[in-house]
């Protein structure tokens, strides 16, 4: 790890809130600074990867892609496409935090 | 055999089924874990919910079941009385279903909604007793990251369980349950198996049903058994594993039957498995005594008849970085779904849609959650997709290939399960970086794919116990069990 220590992937406050903008996350003060100093230690370890020439690798997504060509995974596409019963409105609505037994209800959408 | 001469500690899925066999009552089997979780929980702190009207009403049907046919030993289901707990990210009837986060504080599942491997298990026999404990969505190492406090280890308290199923690992081990369920995205199942000392079983991708799992990483998830041996761990796979129509990932391959080929395989000679080792897994980080107890029990099965072989896993030491991508990118996407509108916890007071969002994500989502949702965030950020995620995607399947080529020359693969015995708590709390190389070992067998377990095998000087790990091919768990059963053996 120590030739990575040239090349810190430094995060800074500003990529931090981009980020929690991004996944809908309110932070604290506190937690940004603890955010910053996290993102930044992690990525500097992940940065290793880049030892590694990847040119002629195709990214692997799932795991059953591999399995399909060693002709070991025996998976029957997909279901056939009929109506079937699902789960009751009435207990689903009930774990709404807010709801008129129809709808979930939030606070207004449109912000002016 | 009379069933309640036994501790609970000491149980297993065969003694609990000749005990009913001989008049024992699965009622009074249920009461006794009961009384064991109450006298326990509040030092262990295992279990989160308890489903007692569900357990008690399966616990009736089997007695009935045994008074009412004199054939029940042999007609009963293979689980028959036997009192099981589920780790609280599967979906279950009859308590709370709540991930160990705050989000979900509180959530009832809407009825008739199991996870397909609860419904399976009862399906069997099974009485749930209820709900454990583990970290927050599955994510980490130590179970310090539940909303609900940690869990402790029941073979020394001041030492952590292992995670992210501590609890299921914790509660096989402290006789508070027979067998357990819980998963494993990177070790989550194996990892706390080898700290608390019992067996868990890894299967291979897409083995196990995950319709009812709250996911976490999909492209790793897996659901497995906990149990306090190889034989009850086969006992328990054989009957969760299998296709399931409501989840597409779900193999059509045919079930084995895992428990007669583990007998059968006892009879074979030890000469016809080539079992690999790779110096990968026994280098720097390595504690002397893990080292120690892995290598003996290696050279134990050498003894035996094996054939063991070195073999090179070349890519190893690029896995945590990989996993930490991938795992984080997924989840991120996962997690979304937890935004405060259609169930669990809503941040007061919010006044738009998007404050609310914001708000009860950032109240709700452990320091954890919210590090691994902004890693992951960060990761497929525009600008950084090639550099991170793809990056990520193309080595892990250099980390396959190793597996792949490796499997070439070997029927099985020894490694140790982690490099340390059990971690004090707070030991490494506030260093995220040292909490996921606790999983060094075991995330490569997510990535890849394949199928593993962990096994004990001996106790430091301490007297923590330390695991060893079996890696087998895609799809050939009875050899991993096989294997797992020569080195139970060998204690």
């Amino acid at each position: 790890m120590s030739e990575n220590s040239k090349n810190k992937t430094g995060v800074d406050v500003a990529e931090v809130r981009r980020v929690a903008e991004l996944a809908n996350l309110e932070l604290t003060q506190y937690e940004e600074t603890a955010m910053q100093r996290d993102l930044s230690v992690i990525l500097d370890h992940i940065a290793q990867l880049n030892e590694l020439d990847t040119s002629n690798v195709a990214p692997m997504a799932q795991v059953s892609e591999v399995l399909d060509k060693s002709g070991q995974l025996a998976v029957t596409a997909l279901r056939e496409d009929v109506l079937r019963p699902s789960l009751d409105r009435k207990p689903v609505m009930e774990q709404a935090p807010e709801t008129d037994g129809v709808f979930f209800k939030v606070p207004k959408v449109i912000e002016r | 055999m009379q069933l309640d001469t036994i501790e609970t500690g000491r149980l297993t899925i065969s003694n609990v089924r000749k005990g009913l066999a001989s008049g024992g009552s699965a009622v009074a089997l249920a009461e006794r874990h009961y009384t064991s979780i109450e006298e326990q929980n509040c030092s262990v702190n295992a279990w989160l919910a308890l489903s007692r009207e569900r357990a008690m009403a399966q616990a009736e049907r089997v007695d009935r079941q045994f008074l009412s046919d004199s054939n029940a030993a042999n007609t009963a289901g293979p689980l028959a009385g036997v009192p099981i707990g589920i780790k609280d990210v599967l979906i279950m009837q009859g308590a709370p279903t709540t991930a160990a986060s705050k989000i979900l504080e509180g959530y009832q599942p809407p009825p008739p909604y199991d996870a397909t491997v609860v419904a399976r298990l009862e399906a069997a026999g099974a009485v749930l007793l209820g709900k454990l404990n583990c970290d927050e969505f599955a994510m980490g190492s130590s179970n310090e990251n539940s909303a609900y406090g940690p869990v402790k280890n029941p073979r020394r308290l001041e030492h952590v369980p292992g995670g992210s199923s501590g609890g299921s690992a914790a509660a096989v081990a402290a006789g508070m349950c027979v067998t357990s369920l819980g998963s494993d995205t990177g070790g989550s199942i194996r990892q706390p198996a080898s700290f608390c000392g019992v067996v868990g079983v890894l299967p291979t991708y897409s083995r196990v049903s995950r319709y009812g799992l709250i996911a976490f990483a999909s492209s790793l998830d897996r659901v497995g058994p906990f149990g306090r041996n190889v034989r009850d761990a086969a006992t328990m796979l054989g009957v969760i594993a299998g296709h399931d129509p409501l989840d597409a990932t779900s193999s059509t391959r045919p079930v084995p039957n895992y428990v007669a080929e583990l007998e059968a395989s006892s009879t074979r000679p030890p000469g016809e498995l080539r079992l690999g080792v790779p110096p990968e897994y026994f280098g720097e980080g390595l504690d002397p005594e893990v080292r120690e107890a892995v290598e003996t029990a290696i050279r134990k099965l050498g003894e035996k008849g094996c054939v063991i072989k070195p073999i090179s896993l070349k890519h190893t030491r690029y896995a945590i970085p990989v996993y930490y991508v991938i795992a984080t990118a997924e989840a991120s996407a996962n997690l979304a779904r937890f935004d405060g509108v259609r169930y669990g916890y809503r941040a007061p007071d919010a006044t738009t849609l998007s404050e609310m969002y914001r708000r009860t994500r950032d109240h709700g989502f452990g320091a954890e959650v919210k590090r691994r949702i902004m890693l992951g965030t960060y990761v497929l950020s525009a600008g950084y997709y090639d550099a991170y995620y793809k990056k990520a995607q193309q080595v892990r399947r250099l980390i396959t290939q190793d597996f792949l080529d490796a499997f070439n020359e070997v029927d099985a693969i020894i490694t140790p399960t982690a490099p340390t015995p059990a971690f004090l708590l707070g030991e490494k709390s506030d260093d995220p970086m040292a909490m996921y190389l606790a999983d060094i070992y075991t995330v490569t067998a997510n990535l890849a794919g394949i199928s593993g377990i962990s096994v004990p095998v001996g106790k430091s000087k301490a007297d923590l116990p330390i695991g060893l790990q079996i890696l087998g091919k895609h799809f050939d768990e009875s050899t991993v069990f096989r294997v797992a059963q020569m080195v139970e053996d060998l204690q």
